[in-house]
């Protein structure tokens, strides 16, 4: 008496929230397995919400969701070792609704999801790790095998939401083993702070909240960037880095967390805070090029298990979000043209997301991984090059500005030969055209 | 045989934090478990279930939230789960709670007779372990409180045969039924749940009681208004200033170490000297 869905989705986080609470508003019998003792209860994100991407899904989300300020503030710094060179971009149009961009803490924004997911009809159920996938002799995946008796549950169509490190995929051979250098290892703390204290420190009002984004000296050479975001009442911030870059460098995540902490433009940020939260996550990092193959017989991956994270803007949820709704709304309509969850079927999926921002976007920066392992410049000598410049043209001692700019120049001269210099444009410029 | 486990969802007292700033119990964010007792209680429940066969119940007084710890329950294997929650409970101390409990067990006794109802020692969060004793009297039931083991239960004899751990000792104690077990820790583990059972309890139709069809009338006995108990303070207790001592010894013989860490002791805790010349 085995239990038979239309669809089984694996995994809890937006991407499967995404993909459960589509398919079951059409009327779908979904099941959706979570390994964590609650949706979110093992999730990490720094967390930019991107309203856009939930909007498309719960258009009304903003009437219950649990949101914690909206920004209305980026700052993006260039950090040597005690100074950065940073720009601020600060808009009251980023005060008016319906509001873009919002922080989040992912407990709770996950749970409140799942909520939404069992109202829509799904059946939810946590605390249920799935540990290999059922197939049939012609190979098509028919269902999934769980770590509990009686534990095979059978579907038309599996769609893996299982998050970055998907063991299933892995053990499927839908991909390889995780590259080191596709996957960034990302560490992040939460401090403390009441409410009026970070509210002055930051110049932001009740709800309004502020991002900064961390770039330079603090990744001691790494290939990676830090993060500092406001909550409404805490604060979260975190750094990450390329694993095969911590693995060569030996540099232990929470000592460059340390470090950056003490870095004399954040410690004021952070003063009389207390943490109360650290935790480590993988983010897959390797772009469009480390993009597996997302669909199958009887099979479709979502989110960070398909590698769908836009690291140079650091957008993650919002791309899982859009491939879980991307790929129900492909099971919906195959379902209602009576059509099998072939891979011949499913290729809907992947053509989608070609034409989506998501495939758009991640193709745009396909170069950049590549670039950046292999030009440790951009985040060493760059980011203090800048800083002196600065420091060099703003230090009034009697010297010219003419001779400083020369000396500025020079610096840049010593430090790379002008070949260098415009191969590192051309470089720039093929990473982010 | 008819068995009612009383369980509690109480906060994860491993996860609770007190607020950075306002010094309070930060309730948010901790997650909600079952009360650790209750589950020992509940696997009793389900072993002599499944010794003997017949019928789980699991109530709960609390929160709609309280759903979740009766899900829970169900998925290990108890058959029924009953949510009593209304707003006229809100503010019970132990007094009130036990009079909504044991009136919600009379209505179920009406549909099903009840030969034993079991709790959990106490809960993590309140530590009265007087719910339990509560319940029994008010339903007139036989009480065995700290009980380690079942050793049997014999139905047609109504009559029960527990292990009760007491200072210095465990008892062998039996009684009729019906009665009340109030169940110690740490002599089972609860099951792990089937697939079958994770299903059965996702879709469950849980039994949700108000007040009224908990059969209780007289609301000056419930909620804030029947309970006595005053919580006029609550402080932390001044943290003990006592450091860790490095010891030095002169030289590393075993005998020596022994001698100076004795001596040090002795003079630290000069009760434990004589409490060892005593017994020597
Ligand atoms: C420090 C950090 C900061 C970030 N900041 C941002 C940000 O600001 N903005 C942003 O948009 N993105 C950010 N991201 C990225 C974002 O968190 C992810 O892209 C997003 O969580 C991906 O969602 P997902 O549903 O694919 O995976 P996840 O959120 O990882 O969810 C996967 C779920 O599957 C479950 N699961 C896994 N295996 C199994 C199994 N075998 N059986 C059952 N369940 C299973 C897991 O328990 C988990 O709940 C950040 C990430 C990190 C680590």
């Amino acid at each position: 008496m085995s239990e038979k869905f239309d669809v089984i989705v694996v995994g809890a986080g937006p991407s499967g929230n995404a993909a459960a609470y589509t398919m079951a508003k059409a009327g779908l019998n979904v099941l959706q397995l979570e390994r964590g003792e609650s949706a979110g209860s093992k999730n990490v994100q720094g967390a930019i919400l991107y309203a856009d991407a939930l909007e498309k899904i719960i258009p009304d989300f903003r009437d219950d969701a649990p949101l914690e300020r909206h920004i209305i503030e980026q700052r993006m710094w260039v950090l040597d070792d005690d100074s950065f060179v940073g720009t601020h971009y600060r808009s009251d149009a980023f005060n008016k609704e319906p509001f873009n961009r919002y922080t989040i803490i992912r407990a709770q924004f996950d749970k409140w999801f799942s909520g939404k997911v069992q109202e829509a009809g799904a059946l939810v159920i946590c605390e249920t790790t799935v540990t290999d996938l059922l197939r049939d002799e012609g190979n098509r995946v028919v269902g999934v095998q769980v770590d509990r008796d009686g534990g095979s549950i059978y579907a038309d169509v599996v769609i893996l939401a299982d998050g970055v490190n998907s063991l299933l995929a892995k053990k499927a051979e839908f991909h390889p083993e995780l590259e080191p250098k596709n996957v960034a290892l990302a560490v992040k703390e939460i401090h403390f702070l009441p409410q009026e204290v970070l509210q002055e420190r930051f110049n932001i009002g009740e709800e309004e909240g502020v991002v900064i984004e961390l770039f330079g000296k603090i990744t001691q050479g790494m290939m990676g960037t830090g993060f500092l975001y406001t909550n409404k009442e805490s604060i979260a911030v975190g750094v990450g880095c390329m694993l095969s870059d911590f693995k060569e460098q030996k540099t232990t995540p929470y000592a460059l967390l340390e470090e950056m902490k003490n870095h004399p433009s954040i410690k004021p940020l952070l003063a009389g805070g207390e943490m109360k939260e650290y935790t480590a996550h993988l983010i897959p990092e390797g772009g469009y090029k480390a993009i597996p193959k997302i669909y199958g017989d009887g099979w479709m991956i979502v989110g960070d298990s398909g590698m769908f994270v836009n690291a140079v803007h650091r957008e993650g949820s919002n791309l899982a979000m859009t491939t879980g709704r991307i790929a129900a709304e492909t099971v919906i309509d195959l379902i209602k043209a009576g059509k099998p969850m072939s891979a011949a079927n499913l290729e809907v999926y992947r053509s989608k997301l070609d034409d989506s921002f998501v495939m758009k976007d991640l193709k745009k920066y396909q170069e950049m991984p590549e670039i950046f392992h292999e030009n440790r410049q951009f985040f060493t000598t760059y980011p203090e090059l800048v800083n002196r410049s600065a420091h060099t043209m703003l230090h009034v001692d009697g010297v010219d500005k003419k001779t400083k700019e020369r000396e500025i120049f020079s610096s840049f001269r010593q430090k790379r030969s002008l070949f260098g210099l415009m191969g590192d444009a051309y470089k720039l410029w093929r990473a982010f055209r | 045989m008819h068995i009612v486990v009383c369980i509690k969802q109480v906060p994860d007292s491993a996860q609770i934090r007190v607020h950075p700033v306002t010094n309070t119990i930060m309730r948010q964010g901790v997650p909600a478990i079952i009360n650790p007792y209750d589950l020992f209680a509940l696997e009793e429940a389900l072993r002599l279930k499944d010794k003997y066969g017949g019928t789980v119940t699991v109530i709960t007084m609390g929160p709609p939230q309280a759903e979740a710890a009766l899900r829970k329950a169900l998925s290990f294997g108890a058959d029924d789960a009953i949510l009593i929650t209304d707003r006229a409970f809100a503010g019970a101390d132990t007094l009130a709670t036990s009079f909504a409990l044991a009136s919600a067990i009379r209505q179920i006794q009406k549909n099903m007779p009840v030969d034993m109802v079991f709790t959990g020692k106490q809960t993590i969060d309140g530590d009265t372990a007087q719910v339990g004793p509560g319940v029994a009297k008010r339903l007139d039931m036989q009480l065995l409180t700290y009980v380690s083991k079942i050793v049997s239960v014999k139905a047609e004899a109504s009559e029960i045969v527990v292990e009760r751990r007491a200072e210095g000792g465990v008892q062998l104690l039996k009684t009729s039924l019906p009665c009340l077990v109030t169940v110690l820790e740490g002599n089972n583990q609860m099951r792990f749940a089937s697939m079958p059972n994770m299903f059965r309890a996702a879709r469950h139709p849980l039994k949700v009681w108000d007040k009224d069809a908990a059969g209780i009338e007289d609301i000056t006995k419930i909620g804030l208004k029947g309970s006595p108990t005053v919580v006029s303070k609550v402080f932390a207790p001044t943290p003990k200033s006592e450091r860790a001592e490095m010891i030095e010894v002169e030289s590393g013989d075993p005998r020596d170490v022994a001698i100076t860490v004795l001596s040090k002791m002795f003079t630290r805790f000069p009760v434990v000297e004589k409490e060892i010349a005593k017994r020597a």
